[in-house]
C-alpha cells in the first residue's frame, strides 16, 4: 500500500486554464515536413495501442484486429508493427495467441472498466484474471467517484492495490479526464495516480464524449516532468479517445517531445490508444511514398 | 524497416517567398503616386537574416516632405475632412479586407525586411493590423456616440513616424483612427523595415483611397525631422525610443501641438509563488523572446517570488533551452534574427555590461548564422536592482532575473524605473491580481498572460514610456478634437 502523504497534494499545483490551452495550440503550429513527417508517421505507429472495446468483440474480430497491428501495411514492410492491441479481459487469450512472437503486446482494461464502480476485491480479481490469461499491460480506471468526493487516500490506496494485483504486468491508470471538471483536477489525479504506483497515465476510455484533447495532454505531461523532478521516476502517458488522424497523432508527439524531451517517444513512455488512426497514418505514408492519397479502400478495414 | 527517428531537429519548413514582388527601387508615396525623392536619393534595405540587399528606397528630403504635407493639406481640404463617416468608413474596410486577403504576402515581405519569425508576422502582425483597420471602420460614422454631448472635429494633417519592430502593425494602429476621424496622413516608416508600408500604398491605390489622404514618407532621422518641424502639420503621434521621443516633445511644445508618444519600456514580469507555475514559465519567455525582444512593452524583468527561485528558473532555461533560433522563413522558428547591425551592437554592449556587473549569464546552446544579425536568447540571473541591465532598456532577447521577497517588495521594484509601459502578474489569486494592478505604474498590466493585444483595449505608457493611447475610444479620442458644440 502507498505511504500516503501531503507530498503528492504539495506537488498538485494550479494550473492556468487559458494559458495552457494556448501553449497547446501554438504546439499545433509545428509545421512537420518530409522526413519528419515520415519519422513522425513511423513513431505513431510504433507508439499506437490498436484498440477494440466494445460489447460486440469476438475471436474473430480480436484476431482480424492482431493481424494488422502486427503488420500494419502488407504491401510495405517497412511499416512497422503497433506497439500492443488493447482488448477486453475476455479477448485476451485470443490476442495473445494471434500476436505470440510478434512483439506486439496486449494491454487489456480491466477493474470493471470504463466505471470502475465495482467492489474492489472483484475489481483486482479481474485485473488478475486478465494477467494470468497473459496480458502485459493492465488499463485501470481511476476511482472517480472517490476522487471528487475528496476521499484521495482511497484513490490512492486503490491504484496500489491494483498495481500489486499486476504483478509483472504494466498499469496504466485512466483518469478519464472529462469527467475530473477541469485542469486543476487533472494535475491532481495525475500526481496521485503516479504516487500510488502507476507506470503509466492515460487520459480516456473513449466511452465518455470528452476523450484526450492536446491541452490534457500537455498538463498531464506537466506533471510527469514535476513528478521526474521531484522523485527521479519516469512515468509513462497514454492518450486515447478520439485520436483519428495523422495530424492529431503528431501534434501529441510534438507536445510531447517539447515537453518531457525526445525520451519520451518511444513506445515504452509514450503510447496512442485508438482504433481508427491506424489506416489514416498509412494513407498520410502512401501519400509519402506515391505523392498520391489513396481511397479509402486501399487500406483494410479490420 | 526504416529508423528514421523523430526528434525535435523538425526538417526544414520554409515559407514560399514566390507570394512577394520586391521592387528594385521604391520611390515615395505622394498624393496617390509614387514619385522619385528630389536629387533620386535613395538608401537600400536589406534582409537581416542574410544581409542580402532587397530593394532601395527613396529617402525624403525636406523638399519632398513638404509635398507630402502640401498633398495631405490639399486632400483634407478637397475630399477628406467633410466626407461622410460612413463613406470614409468603406475605405477603412476595403484596407482591412485587402490586408487580409494579401495577408501571406505581406507577412512573408514583413519577415523579409524586419528578421521575425513568419509565425509571428501571419499569426500576430497581420490579422492585428487587419483589426485595427476593421475596428476603427466602425466608429468612423459613430463618432458622436464615442464622445456624447460634444462635437467632434478632426485635427487636419497628422504626422506618424513608426519604429521597426511591428511595422505593419503600427502603420495599422496609426493609420486607422487617424483615417476614421476624418484627418489625413504623412507617414514615415522606419528606415530598417520600409517595404511592407510601401506594399500597403499599394493596397490604398487599390480601395482607390483619393490621392493624398495617405502619403508615405521614406527616409531615416532628418526625414523625421522634417515631418515633425513642418509648420502645417496639425498634429504629431510617435513611437520608438524614449531619446527621440523627447526631441519630438519638445518640438510639439514649442508649437503647442497635440502630440502621442509611445515609447520605451523596462516592464517587470512578476510571479508569485502561487502562480500556475509552467504557465508562469511559458508567459515569461513568450514575454521576453517574442519578436526577439525587440517589443516596447516586452517582459524584461523577471521578478520571481524567492520562496519557487531556484525552481522557477531552472525550469525557465529549460524550457529556453528549446527555442528554435535561426531562419525567420522556417515556419518552426521561435527567434529570428536582429533587425540591424546597430541594434545588434546596442543588445551586445548590454549584454557585455551586464556580464561586467557581476550578473550571472546564461545562452542555450544554439548555432548562430554568421551572415546576418543573430543573438542567442539570453538570461541573467543574480540581477540586482542597481545593475544597468534592470535599468535600462535593451530592446533585445535579454531577461533579467530578479528576486523579491514580500509584494510589496515586488511592486517597488517593479515601479522604481523610470518606464511605465506595462507589467505581467502571475498568481492564482484573484484578489491580488486587482489590487497589484491598482499599485503597478504601468499602462497595462497583464495577468496570467502576457502581449495580449486587441484593437478596442487601449495601449499606453506613463512616464518615461509616453503618453496618450492607442486602440479604444482612448485612442480615437488622440485624432480629434472635441469641444461643447456650445452646449456646455
Amino acid at each position: 500500500m502507498a505511504c500516503i502523504t501531503d507530498k503528492p497534494l504539495s506537488l498538485a499545483t494550479s494550473v492556468d486554464q487559458v494559458a495552457l490551452e494556448a501553449r497547446a495550440k501554438s504546439l499545433t503550429t509545428r509545421s512537420i515536413k518530409t522526413t519528419s513527417k515520415r519519422a513522425a508517421l513511423h513513431l505513431s505507429i510504433r507508439c499506437m495501442d490498436l484498440t477494440t472495446l466494445e460489447g460486440a468483440d469476438t475471436p474473430g474480430k480480436v484476431a482480424s484486429l492482431c493481424q494488422k497491428a502486427t503488420r500494419p501495411d502488407p504491401t510495405n514492410l517497412d511499416v512497422p508493427p503497433v506497439a500492443a492491441v488493447c482488448v477486453y479481459p475476455e479477448m485476451v487469450d485470443y490476442a495473445v495467441a494471434a500476436t505470440a512472437g510478434t512483439g506486439v503486446k496486449v494491454a487489456s482494461v480491466a477493474g470493471a472498466f470504463p466505471s470502475g464502480l465495482s467492489r474492489l476485491s472483484i475489481r483486482l480479481d479481474d485485473i488478475a484474471d486478465a494477467v494470468a490469461r497473459g496480458a502485459h499491460e493492465i488499463d485501470i480506471v481511476l476511482n472517480r467517484s472517490a476522487f471528487l468526493t475528496g476521499d484521495y487516500n482511497l484513490v490512492m490506496d486503490e491504484v496500489a492495490a491494483a498495481k500489486e494485483a499486476c504483478g509483472e504486468a504494466h498499469l496504466k491508470v485512466i483518469l478519464e479526464t472529462g469527467e475530473l471538471g477541469g485542469y486543476d483536477q487533472i494535475r491532481r489525479a495525475s500526481m496521485l495516480s503516479m504516487h500510488a504506483g502507476a507506470d503509466f497515465i492515460k487520459t480516456s476510455t473513449g466511452k465518455i464524449p470528452k476523450a484526450s484533447t492536446l491541452p490534457v495532454v500537455l498538463c498531464m505531461a506537466e506533471a510527469i516532468r514535476d513528478h521526474a523532478d521531484a522523485t527521479g521516476e519516469i512515468i509513462g502517458l497514454k492518450a486515447a479517445g478520439g485520436i483519428r488522424t495523422a495530424k492529431q497523432a503528431w501534434h501529441y508527439l510534438v507536445v510531447i517531445g517539447e515537453t518531457l524531451g525526445t525520451d519520451w517517444l518511444t513506445p515504452d513512455l509514450f503510447r496512442l490508444g485508438a482504433s481508427s488512426l491506424l489506416n489514416d497514418v498509412l494513407q498520410q505514408l502512401g501519400k509519402l511514398d506515391t505523392g498520391r492519397y489513396s481511397g479509402p479502400d486501399y487500406v483494410t478495414v479490420d | 524497416m526504416t529508423t528514421e527517428k523523430f526528434d525535435l531537429d523538425y526538417a526544414p519548413a520554409l515559407e514560399s517567398t514566390a507570394v512577394v514582388n520586391i521592387a528594385k527601387q521604391y520611390g515615395l508615396f505622394v498624393n496617390g503616386e509614387f514619385v522619385k525623392a528630389r536629387g533620386d536619393k535613395t538608401f537600400a534595405t536589406i534582409n537581416p537574416a542574410t544581409e542580402a540587399h532587397l530593394a532601395n528606397v527613396a529617402e525624403a528630403s525636406k523638399a519632398d516632405v513638404n509635398k507630402a504635407v502640401k498633398a495631405a493639406r490639399h486632400a483634407y481640404e478637397t475630399y477628406w475632412r467633410d466626407m461622410p463617416g460612413k463613406q470614409r468608413a468603406r475605405y477603412l474596410y476595403r484596407i482591412a479586407r485587402q490586408l487580409q486577403e494579401r495577408a501571406r504576402e505581406f507577412a512573408v515581405l514583413e519577415t523579409l525586411d524586419g528578421g521575425k519569425p513568419i509565425t509571428e508576422s501571419r499569426d500576430f502582425d497581420l490579422p492585428q493590423a487587419a483589426a485595427h483597420f476593421f475596428y476603427h471602420a466602425g466608429w468612423a460614422d459613430k463618432l458622436d456616440y464615442a464622445f456624447p454631448g460634444r462635437k467632434v472635429t478632426s485635427h487636419g494633417v497628422v504626422g506618424q513616424i513608426t519604429p521597426w519592430n511591428f511595422p505593419m502593425m503600427m502603420a495599422a494602429w496609426k493609420l486607422a483612427p487617424a483615417l476614421a476621424t476624418g484627418n489625413t496622413v504623412v507617414f514615415k516608416p522606419a528606415e530598417t523595415t520600409p517595404l511592407t508600408a510601401l506594399l500597403l500604398a499599394e493596397v490604398l491605390q487599390d480601395v482607390d483611397l483619393p490621392p493624398g489622404v495617405v502619403n508615405i514618407v521614406t527616409g531615416a532621422g532628418a526625414t523625421g525631422q522634417a515631418l515633425v518641424d513642418h509648420p502645417d502639420v496639425d498634429k504629431l503621434a510617435f513611437t520608438g525610443s524614449t531619446g527621440v521621443g523627447k526631441m519630438i516633445q519638445r518640438a510639439a511644445a514649442a508649437r503647442r501641438l497635440p502630440l502621442t508618444l509611445e515609447l520605451g519600456g523596462k516592464a517587470a514580469h512578476i510571479v508569485f509563488d502561487d502562480a500556475a507555475i509552467d504557465q508562469a514559465v511559458e508567459g515569461v519567455v513568450k514575454g521576453i523572446f517574442f519578436n526577439q525582444g525587440h517589443v516596447c512593452c516586452a517582459g524584461s524583468r523577471l521578478l520571481v517570488q524567492e520562496s519557487i527561485a531556484e525552481m522557477f528558473i531552472e525550469k525557465l532555461k529549460r524550457r529556453v533551452d528549446l527555442l528554435r533560433v535561426g531562419n525567420p522563413l522556417d515556419k518552426n522558428t521561435d527567434v529570428g534574427a536582429i533587425n540591424s547591425a546597430a541594434q545588434l551592437g546596442r543588445i551586445a554592449d548590454l549584454v557585455k555590461v551586464g556580464v561586467s556587473e557581476g550578473a550571472e549569464i546564461y545562452q542555450p546552446k544554439c548555432s548562430l548564422n554568421k551572415k546576418g544579425f543573430w543573438f542567442a536568447p539570453t538570461i541573467f540571473t543574480g540581477v540586482q536592482q542597481s545593475h544597468r541591465i534592470a535599468q535600462e532598456e535593451i530592446f533585445g532577447p535579454v531577461l533579467s532575473v530578479q528576486t523579491f521577497r514580500t509584494a510589496d517588495e515586488a511592486v517597488q521594484k517593479a515601479n522604481n524605473t523610470p518606464f511605465g509601459l506595462s507589467a505581467g502578474v502571475w498568481t492564482e489569486k484573484g484578489s491580488k491580481i486587482l489590487w497589484m494592478a491598482d499599485l503597478l505604474n504601468a499602462g497595462v498590466v497583464w495577468a496570467n498572460t502576457y502581449n495580449q493585444f486587441d484593437p478596442a483595449s487601449p495601449f499606453g505608457g506613463y512616464k518615461e514610456s509616453g503618453f496618450g493611447r492607442e486602440g479604444g475610444m482612448q485612442g480615437l479620442s488622440a485624432y480629434v478634437r472635441t469641444d461643447t458644440g456650445g452646449r456646455s
